[in-house]
């Protein structure tokens, strides 16, 4: 029976997912540079369920390394997927991605800037960077998009893209200038380039969690809005779609999840766009299942690329953004000639 | 009253392209706007449906326009636009769906809700058996009728249309009218519609708004404002004899004997 490519995220795709991302989880968790016997992993899990203190080497590298890592990497996965895929909704373009729009690099910056000039908010000590980062991301968003309304009011997927990509460049020209004129308090900048989640911790865990829920939550409640600017723009208006106010809503969430993930994790590519874009070929184009997918498929999809780093060239270990780089580069091309394709298409005369 | 206009203006960059038009549409009735290139028809309807600013006063079932909540506007007024597209690969079904957006009781509620209407309309343009197709994949006329289901599906009172027989051949565009011209004769429907081709509007318009540099040069019956003389001044052609020359009798071989 062919598969119906409509309706909601039911109940035995949730079960599916879970399923998959338990199985992942579980393998990223035992692999790795020691590999941890999947017995031993459970016999800790349980200790740490029932507040015992876990013994033993494995125990201690699993609850204080790699545990707090995969986690992160989890989450970090899910928010980036899940702003792509958001993202490419509301511009109606499936080429759109915090890196391919340059909105990582923006909020990379705003990192690194926060960091190099020592600033503080007073009372969000843990947070300044965050806040910056976040702030960058939605500046650099609403400039990038003016920027192509401007230049092409059609918002077309190739002019928004390249202005994307050059912002990205000068942000980054920017985030090397302010490294090597601030010395040694920022971390390298291979970390902001292409992100690294090696020293997560449980706290950055939890961030990363509240942010998501609050993320998703929003998001999810955007399905209809975001199928009908994916028809785009102008009917959504014509069905009722409150347009600016639910642009500005989608823009201000991802560029706080980005903001968030960035401060956590450096910026890492192409997750956003090439997990939508894989279940989108899986699952159609409706985001009442493509959004709930995402945030499976990018968790899963970053647990599996982290784990390739770790494990590939071991003991050396790859940054995450160097895996995802190679398979989004591909993505990316694939994506953009299938796009060019379908725009001769009959029937899409815009 | 469905829809009353008081002297709505626009400016365009500081130029005016429409100038103090003003008519109001009831119910059942089909007002067709007519007049040559860059006359402000479009520019007009984008101002109706609220998309442009205005000066002047809209009111859809006698409430202000400006003020309405757009939820509420969606529910009381659709529009096909001329052009459609999809870039990502949605079914005609999911398109239909849409058009309940406005009438939806939360962003969690079942998308199955509404499903009479929009199986109505897909009844009504003829789509039901091309439900599952993908937009891309869809001939210009299926393209139109699919959107044409959508906002049909938006149950609305009023509903405009922006030359919707464009690009359409004749099958379609007899097809399309003809739907129309039943759709608005229910209760509590009306029509407006921009069109190029005059011999369409006078055979389904009840009355035509013909303007010409963003004014409304007459207001009234097919007969009244279709004279001859009339749209010739706003033309700068005679429209009646190339009318004539087009649709003269076809020189048939029984005729010819």
């Amino acid at each position: 029976m062919p598969m119906k490519r409509q309706g909601n995220y039911t109940l035995p795709f949730h079960l599916l997912s879970l399923f998959l991302l338990l199985v992942t989880f579980l393998l990223c968790v035992c692999a790795g540079s020691v590999a941890i016997p999947l017995r031993d992993t459970l016999h800790t899990f349980r200790e740490l369920f029932f507040g015992l203190k876990p013994t033993g080497t494995n125990a201690v590298i699993l609850r204080s390394i790699r545990l707090p890592r995969v986690i992160c990497v989890g989450l970090v996965g899910s928010c980036l997927s899940l702003c792509g895929c958001a993202m490419q909704g509301l511009l109606r373009n499936p080429l759109a991605d915090g890196s391919t729009l340059g909105v990582s690099s923006g909020a990379s910056f705003g990192a690194v800037l926060s960091l190099a000039l020592g600033l503080r908010i007073p009372g969000l000590t843990y947070g300044t960077t965050m806040v910056f980062a976040m702030l960058f991301a939605f500046l650099s968003l609403v400039l990038i998009l003016s920027l192509a309304y401007a230049l092409d009011r059609s918002l077309a997927t190739n002019s928004i893209i390249l202005i994307g990509i050059i912002f990205s460049m000068f942000a980054s020209a920017l985030i090397s200038l302010t490294i090597s004129f601030a010395g040694e308090r920022i971390k390298s900048i291979t970390f902001w380039t292409m992100g690294s989640l090696s020293g997560a911790t449980y706290t950055q865990a939890l961030i990363l969690l509240v942010s998501l829920i609050l993320g998703s939550v929003i998001l999810l409640s955007l399905c209809d809005e975001l199928n009908a600017f994916a028809l785009s723009e102008e009917n959504a208006w014509h069905i009722g779609v409150h347009v600016r106010r639910v642009k500005l809503t989608v823009l201000i969430t991802v560029s706080m999840l980005i903001g968030v993930c960035v401060s956590i994790g450096g910026s890492i590519a192409f997750v956003g766009l090439v997990v939508p874009h894989m279940l989108r070929l899986l699952l159609g184009p409706g985001h009442r299942r493509l959004l709930p997918a995402s945030l499976y498929g990018g968790a899963i999809f970053l647990m599996l690329a982290d784990l390739l780093g770790r494990t590939l060239l071991s003991p050396i270990e790859l940054p995450i953004g160097v895996v995802t780089s190679l398979f989004g580069a591909v993505a990316f091309i694939l994506i953009f000639r299938h796009a060019r394709k379908t725009e001769r298409g009959i029937g899409n005369v815009a | 009253m469905l829809l009353e206009a008081s002297h709505v203006c626009v400016s365009l960059g500081g130029k005016r392209i429409v100038e103090d038009i003003s008519f109001s549409l009831m119910e059942g009735e089909w007002l067709m706007l007519i007049g040559p290139n860059g006359a402000g028809k479009s520019t007009l309807l984008s101002a109706l449906s609220g998309t442009l600013p205005c000066e002047g006063d809209i009111r859809l079932t006698g409430l202000p326009l400006a003020t309405m909540k757009s939820t509420e506007r969606a529910k009381r007024m659709g529009l096909l636009l001329q052009k459609n597209s999809g870039d990502f690969d949605f079914t005609v079904e999911e398109v239909v769906r849409l058009g309940r957006y406005a009438s939806r009781r939360s962003p969690f509620a079942s998308p199955d809700a509404g499903t009479q209407r929009v199986e109505e309309a897909l009844t009504l343009t003829g789509m039901q058996e091309m439900r599952h197709k993908r937009i891309r994949t869809l001939s210009g006329g299926e393209v139109q009728r699919a959107f044409l289901a959508q906002v049909l599906a938006q149950d609305p009172s009023v509903l405009l249309l922006d030359e919707p027989g464009n690009h359409l051949d004749y099958i379609y565009q007899k097809q399309l009218f003809t739907l129309i011209d039943r759709w608005r004769r229910q209760p509590g429907r009306a029509v407006l519609c921009v069109v190029h081709d005059v011999a369409i509007a006078r055979r389904f318009a009840d009355r035509i708004l013909l303007m010409d540099h963003g004014k409304a040069s007459a207001l009234g019956t097919p007969e009244e404002v279709l004279q001859a003389d009339r749209l010739r001044d706003v033309y700068s052609m005679d429209i009646h004899a190339w009318l004539h020359d087009l649709y003269a009798p076809w020189q048939t071989e029984d005729a010819a004997e």
